[in-house]
């Protein structure tokens, strides 16, 4: 009962950090190291210790399995989405420079949109991998 | 001390190529399903090892740009590797779904087992 | 170096132990050591993602999955003569190619010499980010990453199609239950 309860303590610490954490890393990919995998990875391990401590149904009415569901094919939408974009405004399919006034700053708005999908895309499918495997149980 | 020195440069080498012979027998020797997956993992780490090591140049940093510093490791292998980890895992994801129904249709993930009962049935 | 022999022993260690459960926890250590190696050979976002995936991720879908089957390794009853032979031509075979490799940590080898130069100098002029493994991975690669991201969707789709369902019982469960409740009522 009593590592019950420590551990129950624990977890409602560091789930928050986590998650802001995995925010952290997604938008200082560009200066120092990170990126959308690994903030992807984060978030979803944020998630899924949620729900090893306190059970798959109170994860599930936190993050329900039909969101997790829909935001697989939404990063990747999100993705080819900027590159139809950008040939839509005249250049060759995702070339950044041409979604903005100014080369670089549409370079940086591109990697923005681009490193979001690949968050929502990643983050997405580790947690409805995860939700398939316990929930199957015997 | 010829022969020290010779031997830091390419021990990194020896290391790769250790894991990755050790990861191929798991795959070939061992029968049980997710012992076979945990190597194909082991070999996957020493591939990425065995592109990574050539980039790193002693005395750079990590290709992170920065005035303070003139010499980068090349970040090219990095890039390459990332990919490679993610879609690794992937797999691996896969591959446990697929151990998962094997043992609901057959009992068991031991593949000698499942042959007896693929000859048996 | 000291960190790629604790590896080496990590997988041995992996080879011999037959308890499931100690295999996944050894590869997550192995991963951890991984990680610790390539920070030292200056790859720090390969370094953050090997950790995250490699002892977060995979080691929790391999105790799932060991929570759905069983988790010790029958005894092997084959003798491993003919993959020891194997695995033995294969490592003198990659060792007899790492001769002609270039010593580690040199400056002048030709993997250095032609575009990763460019990437380092244009890369802030031309996107105005610092760090190089993510311009070149989202813009000046950004086909790979496309590529990239395709695949983890498509493995999730198929996780989902193999265990997502409800799990229907076989002929063989759905008679003992059968049989069980008869007995009962």
């Amino acid at each position: 009962m009593k590592s019950d309860l420590l551990l129950r303590i624990v977890t409602k610490l560091l789930v928050p950090f986590a998650l802001v954490f995995a925010l952290y890393v997604q938008f200082h990919g560009d200066y120092g190291p990170g990126g959308g995998f690994q903030a992807g990875v984060i978030c979803a391990a944020g998630i899924i210790l949620y729900a090893i401590i306190f059970g798959l149904p109170a994860a599930q009415r936190v993050v329900p399995t039909w969101v997790v569901h829909r935001m697989i094919p939404l990063g990747v939408l999100l993705y080819a989405g900027v590159g139809v974009v950008a040939m839509l405004r005249g250049g060759v399919y995702l070339n950044y420079s041409v979604l903005e006034h100014d080369p670089v700053q549409g370079q940086h708005l591109g990697i923005l949109l681009v490193e979001l999908g690949v968050l929502i895309t990643v983050s997405g499918t580790m947690t409805s991998v995860f939700y398939a495997f316990t929930g199957r149980g015997r | 001390m010829e022969v020290l020195s010779g031997i830091v440069a390419h021990y990194n080498q020896w290391i790769t190529v250790f894991l990755m012979v050790s990861g191929l027998y798991i795959v070939v020797a061992r029968g049980n399903m997710v012992k076979k997956l945990v190597g194909l993992g082991l070999f996957q780490t020493s591939v990425y090892l065995l592109y990574i090591s050539p980039g790193k140049i002693l005395g750079g940093t990590a290709p992170i740009l920065d005035p303070a510093y003139t010499t980068y490791s090349n970040p090219l292998p990095h890039v390459l590797i990332l990919t490679a980890i993610v879609v690794g895992v992937a797999t691996l994801a896969l591959g446990l779904a697929l151990v998962v129904r094997i043992n609901e249709a057959y009992g068991t993930i031991e593949e000698d087992e499942i042959f007896d009962r693929d000859g048996a049935a | 170096m000291v960190l790629l022999t604790l590896m080496a022993i990590v997988t041995i260690a992996v080879v011999r132990v037959r308890n499931l459960f100690a295999v996944v926890i050894l590869s997550g250590i192995y991963s951890f050591l991984m990680a610790s190696v390539l920070i030292v050979l200056d790859a720090v976002d390969v370094a953050m993602t090997e950790a995250s995936v490699g002892a977060g991720i995979a080691t929790v879908l391999m105790l799932g999955t060991l929570y759905l089957t069983k988790t010790t390794e029958s005894v092997p009853t084959h003798t491993p003569l003919l993959p020891l032979f194997v695995a033995a031509v294969v490592g003198g075979l990659l060792l007899y190619g790492t001769i002609g490799l270039p010593p580690f940590g040199s400056a002048d080898t030709p993997v250095h010499a032609n575009v990763a130069p460019r990437y380092l100098d244009k890369s802030i002029e031309e996107t105005g980010v610092p760090n190089v493994v993510t311009s070149v991975l989202a813009s000046y690669r950004g086909f790979d990453t496309l590529g990239e991201t395709t695949v983890i969707f498509t493995a999730g789709i198929g996780v989902l199609l193999l265990i997502g369902g409800r799990r229907r019982k076989s002929k063989a469960e759905a008679e003992a239950e059968a049989e069980a409740s008869g007995e009962e009522a």
